[in-house]
């Protein structure tokens, strides 16, 4: 591996960006996001930290079930986020449409429209399971 | 003067969920807002109708998971009704204490989330810090942190013991603390005056008219809280006083939220005091059918008044029912809130209505006379938002 490209992928493993994005969820997941980077947790120390644009974005944290009108607008966002790049899906409704299933406003899991790296469950998922996800995130990057 | 179009969202990184508006600016003062919602809409109230009460329960429960005790709690409340189904006392003191937890929990969120908006970070680190003690007694007395699920017909899940009474005064000795400090901070900091005071006005007059509710129209000094109007649970015996505030702006609507944290932290002060010691906090047999009936529950919940409609058919599952939530009404006044702010003071006046929505990642600005169009995230408003204060010396 050539010295460049190593260096990349170090910095690629010491701070990781994430867009945080709400595609049709109930909140909880999002606060439970929002808490993993405060100062209890502090998934900060790991180099991460919550982006405005996708455009800045290697990791794209979502939560909530993909909804029929978020569907279109979702893949053009992730169709902004520079290669490569990394889907972290936070929830069951994520996961697999969870709770909503059967609704007529939903499509399924975020799966349904892009595809997905790491699955965390839960409804909330603890942020201790969120930092689980972000370790187990971090260990993909090493192999890449 | 040329009149240029804003749309805010539907993405946005930071809290809440999609949702878009369409800000109409002339130079640097917003003339209008054009909200237009629905990019969460999933269809619970039909899904509902397929479901039992007891699925219709969790259901309820993740309309929006920081009210989400509200939700269940009106939910069931209206099918008791209906139905005609007992609740009893140490249920009722249960469901109260929980709904109090709550309301801190959100009011210390929207505290930091509106610290964050204003550019006073280390108020957001603080409050979020302090939250975490409320979310360890909520998933204490429940299980879980976020989603409680606390309700069932007819009573609640969980018994609150001697033990964990104690932790949980416990815990609202160190909140009062706190609570009591950021009253000061907010009273006396420049920052959050400079930032907050005459912006976003909403008079009394228009605010009844439009409709508006809960901590948005309690700081115009209307006085309108479920709570008291309409005590459902033990509201009507609980000692505490309703919070108005009339500077009708956002200042106001910081204040209100924080001293109705002091206030709840004495309700349930007054609840732990008060609970029965012995008594079921269920019924027997599990209820699963509601005799028919018709019922319209309303609830203070965090972000004002919370409505459902319930029509049961004598089945396990509800024949109709029919959910307002609070930002749904407050949505209107929004508008008239936004009218005549600066660009830059945007971010914070959307907050102070805390909406359970809210996006402004991604914000376009149009030029209409010369036809451009540019991007902004988020953070670039923010960041414009500081500059524009800085030069303008307003903190
Ligand atoms: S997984 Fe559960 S808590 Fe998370 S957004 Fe979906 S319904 Fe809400």
């Amino acid at each position: 591996m050539g010295l460049l490209s190593r260096l990349i992928k170090w910095a690629r493993i010491k701070s990781p960006w994430i867009l945080h994005l709400n595609t049709g969820g109930c909140n909880a997941c999002d606060i439970e996001v929002l808490a993993t980077l405060m100062p209890r947790f502090d998934v900060e120390r790991f180099g991460i930290i919550l982006m405005g644009s996708p455009r800045h974005a290697d990791v794209l944290v979502c939560t909530g079930p993909i909804t029929k009108q978020m569907k279109p607008r979702f893949r053009k966002l992730y169709e902004q986020v520079p290669d490569p790049k990394f889907v972290m899906a936070v929830g069951n409704c994520a996961c697999t449409g969870g709770v909503f299933k059967g609704c007529y406003g939903i499509e399924g899991g975020i799966d349904t429209a892009i595809p997905v790296d790491i699955y965390v469950p839960g409804c909330p998922p603890k942020p201790e399971a969120i930092i689980d996800g972000v370790a187990k995130l971090l260990a993909k990057l090493q192999n890449l | 003067m040329s009149r240029n179009i804003i749309p805010i969202g539907p993405q946005h990184p930071a809290l809440h969920e999609p949702e878009h508006f369409q800000i109409i600016v002339e130079g640097e003062t917003v003339v209008d807002v054009k909200p237009r919602i629905g990019y969460v809409h999933r269809g619970i109230e039909k899904a509902l109708e397929n479901r039992t009460y007891i699925q219709g329960a969790f259901l309820v429960e993740r309309v929006c998971g920081i009210c989400s005790n509200a939700h269940q709690c009106t939910f069931m409340m209206a099918a008791e009704e209906a139905g005609g189904i007992e609740v009893s006392e140490k249920a009722q003191f249960i469901r109260t204490i929980v709904a109090e937890l709550e309301r801190i929990h959100s009011h210390l969120l929207w505290l930091g989330a509106a610290g964050l908006e204003i550019g006073f970070e280390t108020l957001f680190m603080y409050v979020w810090r302090d939250r975490e003690v409320v979310m360890d007694l909520l998933e204490a007395i429940s299980g879980n942190r976020v989603n409680y699920a606390m309700n069932i017909l007819g009573g609640v899940r969980r018994d609150i013991s001697p033990e964990l009474a104690d932790k949980i005064r416990k815990g609202l000795d160190y909140l009062e603390e706190r609570t009591n400090y950021y009253k000061k901070l907010c009273l006396e900091e420049s920052t959050i005056h400079k930032r907050t005071e005459d912006i976003g006005v909403l008079d009394p007059v228009t605010g009844v008219k439009l409709g508006a509710v809960g901590p948005t129209i309690r700081a115009s000094g209307v006085k309108f809280d479920v709570r008291k109007n309409d005590p459902h649970l033990k509201y009507d015996e609980a000692d505490f006083e309703l919070i108005t505030w009339d500077t009708c702006d956002t200042f106001g609507r910081v204040v209100v939220r924080v001293l109705e944290t002091i206030e709840s932290i004495k309700i349930i002060r007054w609840c732990l005091d008060h609970m029965p010691k012995k008594g079921d906090i269920m019924p027997e047999k599990l209820i699963r059918r509601v005799p028919e009936g018709e019922a319209y529950s309303r609830f203070e919940a965090q972000r004002g008044e919370l409505v459902y409609y319930l029509k049961s058919n004598g089945t396990d599952k509800p024949y109709r029912v029919k959910i307002r939530t609070p930002t749904m009404a407050n949505i209107l006044s929004l508008a008239e809130i936004l009218k005549g702010c600066y660009i830059a003071d945007v971010p914070i006046a959307l907050a102070s209505i805390d909406p359970c929505f809210s996006c402004e990642d991604r914000v376009t600005f149009v030029d209409i006379e010369k036809g451009k169009t540019w991007t902004w995230t988020r953070e670039e408003l923010r960041k414009y938002s500081r500059e524009f204060n800085e030069r303008e010396k307003r903190w």
